[in-house]
């Protein structure tokens, strides 16, 4: 059934499609309509789960931990700051290895007081061994949160899943969504049965004490699982392709990068915008491509390595900043690259922070940057896009 | 003896209670209770972080078994019952 909604109600649809046992949530612009609609599923009996209201994300994650633990399929939403009150439990959630869905609205960190899209709040938390999945559009997030579950809960992998949204451009934005019947999903998603939980007459110490001599060897299994998740997107993805007819591009989708030269990174939703400016290039004969970083963890650095092994130049677009170095995913584009045989000129451009427009015109003039860097070699490494005082050529 | 990772569970689980762990054992200075000046106001229990004062009649008893002499009830105590002394002196 096919019904026009937002991007935060595609997130409320995919959680109750996924039969979300546990809700615990704080609400938070511009997260709160997931929760409220959550909410309204639950109080109507159209979704069999608890709903917990809790007194801050902390406390929403923390609830989301013990009752994963006991065995439930939970999920819970935030945004920016919320997302950043969390951090602490984002750790325990992943080094408990329980795999919690969860939506964060990418919005920008105060201050400068912002509500509108950024991912610096969803970059933040990069080391906290959570999938984080960049979502172009409504009907991906519902297919990202229900891909999640099943990626997460399968045996090899046990981690905990972030689908990012941005901020208005998605989560307040009307589109047409798909909704799958529910007999597909639960057979393409089974109940959630974890081999460990807590268990009522059997008392055990979950996340106990390890000594210098065990803890890495538990470290070193996460990153085996982070490792097998790459892999199970991968395979999860072909399955729900079979079964409801549409995919979303794997870890790092290729938008017309076969012939391209010169090659966009992005993430989230301006990889809509940039799709137009480079049918509209690629019309004019300039050898132009998109490859939409989908995953930012794990992170597709093979896929990278070989688009960096077919292109001349590279531009990032990074909607955040990590101050002291540049954008994280160009740090991170750049690393992959260069591990390759043939290093192409690789260019950062900040741009959007804090919810400013990216237009066609802002994609258009980073590629010709690019080109003339790649060009000429390029003289700076990180460009701040559309920042006033600038010289003419970035305002 | 360091285990593989392959013969460890995904995050560590433990079947035992931490009561296993004599925390008594780290205690430098030892609590001592002087039961005839004892008033049995309780706050000694009420204060005692880690829950090693069991109250007999009201009145205090040390579990040197998990007490760690932190000497927060002999703080506390307003009829200066309790005096904490170096392990191995008395």
């Amino acid at each position: 059934m096919r019904k026009v909604m937002t991007g935060n109600y595609a997130s409320a649809y995919g959680a109750k499609l996924a039969r979300a046992e546990v809700i615990a949530a704080y609400p938070i612009t511009p997260q709160t309509s997931i929760v409220e609609k959550l909410a309204d599923f639950v109080s109507t009996g159209e979704l069999k789960a608890k709903f917990i209201p809790v007194e801050s994300e902390h406390s929403a994650m923390a609830a989301c931990i013990a009752a994963q633990t006991a065995g439930a399929r939970t999920y819970t939403a935030t945004s920016s700051h919320g997302l950043t009150l969390m951090h602490e439990v984002l750790m325990w959630a992943s080094g408990a290895r329980l795999p919690i869905v969860m939506t964060n609205v990418s919005r920008a960190m105060a201050p400068p007081w912002s509500v509108w899209v950024d991912h610096m709040d969803s970059v933040a938390q990069r080391d906290t061994g959570w999938l984080e999945f960049f979502c172009q559009s409504n009907q991906e997030v519902l297919d990202t949160i229900i891909m999640a579950y099943k990626v997460c809960e399968s045996k090899g992998v046990m981690l905990p899943a972030m689908i990012i949204e941005d901020a208005f451009i998605l989560s307040h934005t009307s589109e047409p969504v798909d909704l799958p019947d529910q007999d597909m999903v639960d057979a393409f998603l089974p109940a959630y049965a974890p081999e460990l939980k807590i268990e009522v007459g059997k008392a055990r110490g979950f996340g106990s004490l390890v000594r210098p001599d065990q803890y890495m060897e538990f470290r070193y299994k996460a990153m085996l699982a982070m490792r097998e998740a790459h892999d199970r997107f991968l395979r999860v993805e072909k399955e729900f392709k079979q079964v409801f007819g549409r995919e979303h591009g794997g870890l790092l989708e290729l938008y017309r990068c076969d012939d391209a030269e010169f090659v966009l990174i992005a993430a989230g939703s301006v990889a809509g915008t940039a799709k137009d400016v480079v049918d509209s290039l690629k019309a004019k004969g300039f050898p132009v491509g998109l490859a939409r970083l989908r995953a930012f963890r794990p992170f597709p650095h093979e896929e990278i390595r070989a688009l960096a092994g077919k292109v001349a130049g590279i531009a990032v677009l990074d909607r955040s900043y990590t101050f002291g170095a540049a954008g994280a995913m160009f740090t991170e584009v750049k690393a992959s690259a260069y591990s390759g045989q043939k290093k192409p000129v690789i260019k950062d451009y900040i741009a959007g922070l804090g919810g400013r427009d990216i237009t066609p015109k802002t994609i258009e003039r980073i590629f010709e940057d690019i080109q003339i860097a790649t060009k000429r070699g390029e003289e700076t490494e990180v460009e701040w896009v559309d920042v006033a005082g600038l010289p003419r050529r970035w305002h | 003896m360091t285990k593989s990772f392959e013969e460890i569970p995904l995050t560590p689980i433990s079947d035992t209670p931490s009561t296993v762990n004599l925390t008594g054992l780290w205690r430098a200075f030892r609590p001592i209770v002087d039961k005839a000046k004892c008033k049995k106001c309780t706050i000694c229990w009420k204060f005692c972080p880690d829950v090693a004062i069991v109250l007999v009649d009201g009145v205090p008893e040390i579990d040197l078994n998990y007490c760690k002499g932190c000497g927060i009830c002999s703080f506390e105590c307003p009829s200066k019952c309790i005096v904490m002394v170096k392990e191995g002196t008395e």
